[in-house]
């Protein structure tokens, strides 16, 4: 992995208009992706880990709006580009892997031409190396070719994923940005996938960032670990140490809330309460309210990430290992 | 993309109606009174169909008090500009066209409120019951709308009027309720089926809820702006098929009414004679009632559908950094 | 047979068939075939599977969603085919009522809270005033969690957060004062921190109130952490049956140590098979008798391709149906069992 990060945000601030005003779904959310890393992005519904994936790819629409911070992807802001700007490294340098094939692909077209329509999209290619290059990316996931010529519905949920990565893969891009890819599979062919997707990384050397609301999927597939809620991060660090000692006490319940198939049954608590309403978040630190272990303080200052070993977390308890980040 | 959901919660408060994996949008439903008000005026369109057919409801409420005396009565100078006594002049047989047209708004709203009343009502019944009911029944039911709604209307109706013999307003109303049910019955059966695999009906034929209650008690109430937009359509089509129909003589013709005076204005030749007026009042009137029910009705739709809702703006303030 | 008590709800063969195409067509999907299902009082018995399983669709014959194509359930004692006066399948009802998987519209958004709980009361209890059922309303709230009970039926839905949709769910269905809740993945669509809370709700109303559940469900964690009982399925069929632990520590039938393979924790290291299984659920339509899983099984001989297997006492309690599996331990040649693997756990 060289030392350059590709991926740069910093401050990143996303905004969604609402009949009462703004919510803000993403606050100041910084992070760094080298190349070949795989950095997995965690947090429950509401936390804007997905919204945090669609503003790093500048594939919001209205109401939802970037209103601060920067994206370097490879020296260049994306925030603010025009999509004639942005197409110039859309599929070659970075792409997207949606959440649900079934809606992501054209059910009308077959995944052949689908793949065509991308490659046309960006480069003039002959047929024959079209069709050589589709082969090929069906080949590396392992799909028999021959379903180019098959429509989406025709394929099994896994293969369809499976043919998703493929179609982000034609241009042996940079990084690649998943959405909860696996959440619409079976837990057997989730772990295929995860497996897969982790060799193709390995081979290929791209770069990828996993949002998923799953802790457990990722702990074995990502280098690092990002720990989101309510719109910040509230946790980072490599996933081994945020695993085995979770700084933040969010990341502790969070996983202490996954029952086992090993080990003592012992009874758990999960975490009370709910997210906070992101329209108007509890003052201090925003965790507080559901907090095990709330200090007075918590409800006054708003902590920044400071930084613990190999992790940076957002909680006061940590307040004297320094500030992080400014 | 993440969706937040606005609400308040039971528990401890902050809260959010957010609890859930799929992330899905929790906003406000449309509950009525006090947010169907909201509703209504914070969309443009409904505010003005709204305003537009309030005026129509109070001018066919009170004609008397806006232009007292009898609109048919032939009184008057014939043919007559537009004066002081006169503002809109008068017809070919000396009557006050602002009267006529003023108490003209009541037959209209009352064939357009009626017709589209009843044939409402036989939408939701065959439409609906059609969804839920599937099998068999649905496809009786569906053979029956099609029906219907393949047969061409102005000549189904034509036949209609001109067979019943005397030409009144119920006799109208009655050919416009068969002939605009289907469409809406149409509209009603695949909303319903959208709706139809809804865990709240499992659960209530789970809980052992009868077939008829199911549908009137749980389903269609949540289908209510669905049914009111319907309403809207089938008023529509009614002011628009009965004011054609009185122009072709096949209404009451000696009634006050807009479509009536097109009829008359036809015979005597209003437009070649000049008497533009007498021709364009009544056509605009019909026009301004079917605009305002048009406009309710996209209303109710973006009501019913948030996905149809102009979508908001940011006011992007960018740090550059 | 022991003098251990007759089970609560017991089913003999159960089938249930689709008809794909029109009505004149052959094709017929085979959702459930000769399940054998057993759920004694205060017992939770999750019934796990992926999706296409069946699991749904027993739980909708159990709910008498559908009609059994072939085979009995028993409940009581009694089989359901013979209840035929509407009061008879009103009284089944309001022992068996369902919770369903998406709290987002499971109740209805034109009602508040109070209504499904009310009707559920009006039809099964007509026995109480309406005061009473007031309270009895107010009380099943409590019991679930939702404490300003009062306050919470005047409130609607959307209101709510999911997690507490759920446990209105669970109000309306203790309200008929059931003896078995059918649980179909009742916290599938809820955020990982909220599904613990709803599970040690379903143990407490196991406790407290002496329900018995059937928890549907495709996650074995949970299956796991609440069940006392563990049911596998695959295509239709009931592959492997047991008391839980029984189950993790000794799966017999290839899929099910397939499924624990695959079953991500984080506490534990990696463990990837030597070959990865990327075979699907067959789509089990008119099947021909063999095994389901032979496609898919390491260990699969020609027996598995001719003979359907039929259910084996391999173990105290503990039911599999392969040809293949023996008493003792868990299947040998296929993947290692839970404790097994445990055992390699040597450096981390």
């Amino acid at each position: 992995m060289s030392s350059e990060p590709i991926l740069e945000v910093r401050d990143l601030t996303v905004e969604y208009a609402v009949a009462r005003g703004s919510v803000g779904a993403v606050d100041g959310v910084s992070l760094d992706l080298a190349a070949g890393e795989f950095l997995g992005i965690v947090g429950e519904s509401g936390c804007g880990k997905s919204t945090l994936l669609f503003a790093i790819a500048q594939l919001l629409s209205p109401p939802a709006a970037i209103t601060g911070g920067t994206v370097n992807f490879k020296g260049r802001n994306l925030v603010g580009l025009t999509d004639k700007q942005l197409a110039a490294s859309r599929w070659q340098d970075m792409s997207v892997v949606m959440q649900s094939a079934m809606n992501a692909f054209n059910p009308v077209k077959s995944i052949g031409s689908q793949f065509k329509d991308a490659i046309q999209a960006h480069e003039k290619w002959s047929r024959d190396r079209i069709k050589q290059r589709s082969a090929e990316v069906m080949k590396l996931v392992g799909i028999d070719p021959i379903h180019l010529k098959s429509y989406p519905f025709q394929l099994s949920g896994g293969m369809r994923q499976r043919a998703m990565i493929a179609m982000a893969l034609l241009f042996t891009p940079d990084l690649i940005i998943m959405d909860e890819p696996t959440s619409a599979l079976d837990v057997v062919a989730q772990r295929s996938l995860m497996v897969q997707i982790k060799e193709l990384q390995e081979k290929l050397g791209f770069a990828v960032a996993f949002v998923t609301h799953d802790m457990s999927l990722v702990s074995h597939f990502s280098d690092r670990l990002i720990v989101m809620y309510a719109g910040q991060v509230a946790e980072v660090g490599t996933t081994r140490t945020v695993f085995d000692s979770p700084a933040h006490p969010y990341s502790k319940g969070l996983l202490e809330a996954f029952p086992s198939i090993r080990g003592p049954r012992v009874h758990m608590t999960g975490i009370p309460g709910n997210p906070p309403e992101l329209i108007n978040p509890p003052p201090g630190c925003r965790f507080s309210p559901r907090c095990p272990v709330v200090m007075p303080q918590c409800s006054r200052i708003e902590p920044e990430l400071y930084a613990v070993g190999d992790v940076d977390v957002r909680c006061l308890l940590h307040v004297n290992g320094g500030v992080a980040r400014v | 993309m993440a969706t937040i959901g606005v609400s308040a919660g039971v528990d401890e408060a902050p809260t959010t109606a957010s609890g859930n994996r799929s992330g899905r949008k929790t906003g406000r439903d449309s509950r009525f009174g006090g947010n169907l008000w909201a509703a209504i005026r914070s969309n443009r369109k409904a505010t003005v169909g709204l305003i537009i057919l309030v005026i129509f409801v109070i001018l066919a409420i009170i004609p008397q008090w806006i232009v007292p005396g009898d609109p048919a009565a032939e009184i008057y100078a014939r043919m007559a500009s537009p004066s002081a006594q006169h503002w809109l002049g008068t017809t070919a047989y000396g009557q006050d066209i602002l009267s006529e047209v003023i108490w003209g708004a009541r037959p209209a709203l009352i064939i357009a409120l009626v017709a589209g009343l009843f044939a409402t009502v036989l939408s939701v019944l065959i439409g609906v019951s059609a969804a839920y009911l599937g099998g068999i029944a649905d496809d009786i039911l569906n053979l029956l709308t099609d029906v219907f709604l393949v047969i061409p209307t102005l000549p189904l109706v034509i036949v209609i009027a001109a067979y019943a013999g005397h030409h009144g307003l119920s006799v109208l109303i009655i050919v416009l309720v068969i002939t605009g049910w289907s469409y809406g019955a149409r509209q009603l059966r695949s909303q319903a089926l959208s709706l139809r695999n809804r865990d709240f009906l499992q659960a209530a034929k789970v809980r052992g809820e009868k077939r008829s209650y199911i549908i009137v008690f749980e389903m269609l109430p949540t289908m209510t702006s669905l049914i009111v937009a319907n309403f809207l359509g089938a008023a529509l089509y009614a002011i628009l098929t009965a004011s054609g129909l009185e122009f072709l003589g096949l209404g009451d013709t000696s009634s006050v009414d807009w479509g009536t005076m097109l009829y008359w204005a036809q015979n005597n030749e209003a437009l070649q004679t000049g008497q533009y007026l007498w021709a364009a009042v009544p056509g605009i009137c019909i026009a301004l009632l079917g605009t305002a029910f048009a406009l309710l009705n996209n209303a109710f739709d973006e009501i019913s559908n948030p996905a149809l809702r102009p979508v908001r703006r940011i006011r992007v303030k960018r740090t550059h950094s | 047979m022991s003098d251990t008590p007759a089970p609560l709800l017991r089913t003999e063969k159960l089938s249930r068939h689709f008809t794909i195409g029109n009505a004149f067509s052959r094709t017929s999907l085979h959702a459930v075939d000769d399940a054998d299902l057993v759920i004694n009082e205060r017992e939770i018995v999750a019934l796990a599977g992926e999706s296409g399983s069946g699991k749904s669709t027993i739980a909708r014959l159990l709910a008498m969603v559908y009609t059994p194509t072939s085979g009995e359930i028993y409940f009581r004692g009694r089989a359901l085919s013979s209840l035929k006066a509407r009061k008879d399948v009103m009284a089944y009802r309001g022992e068996v009522p369902m919770v369903f998987q998406d709290p987002f519209s499971s109740l209805n958004p034109a009602y508040r809270i109070s209504h499904g709980i009310l009707r559920s009361l009006k039809l099964h209890r007509p026995d109480l005033t309406s005061a009473q059922q007031q309270d009895e309303a107010e009380r099943v709230l409590d019991v679930v969690g939702l404490t300003q009970a009062a306050d919470v039926l005047t409130r609607y839905p959307y209101e709510f957060s999911g997690g507490q949709r759920q446990r209105v769910g669970f109000a309306q269905a203790l309200a008929c004062r059931p003896k078995l809740i059918l649980a179909d993945e009742p916290v599938s669509m809820l955020d990982v921190s909220i599904r613990i809370g709803v599970l040690n709700l379903m143990a407490n109303l196991r406790e407290q109130e002496g329900v018995s559940f059937l928890y549907i469900t495709h996650d074995i964690a949970s299956a796991r952490y609440v069940a006392d009982r563990l049911v596998i399925m695959y295509a239709g069929h009931i592959v492997e049956n047991g008391p839980t632990e029984e189950v993790l520590r000794n799966p017999k039938h290839p899929y099910t140590q397939l499924l624990l393979s695959a079953v991500p924790d984080p506490r534990a290291p990696l463990n990837v098979t030597a070959e990865t299984d990327r075979g699907e659920p067959p789509k089990v339509v008119n099947p021909k008798p063999g095994c389901r899983f032979r496609q898919r099984c390491p260990l699969a001989i020609d027996k598995c391709f001719e003979v359907t297997p039929e259910p084996r006492l391999l173990a105290p309690g503990h039911v599999a149906a392969c040809h293949v599996a023996t008493s003792e331990g868990p299947t040998q040649g296929a993947l290692v069992g839970v404790t097994e693997r445990n055992e390699q756990e040597v450096n981390e």
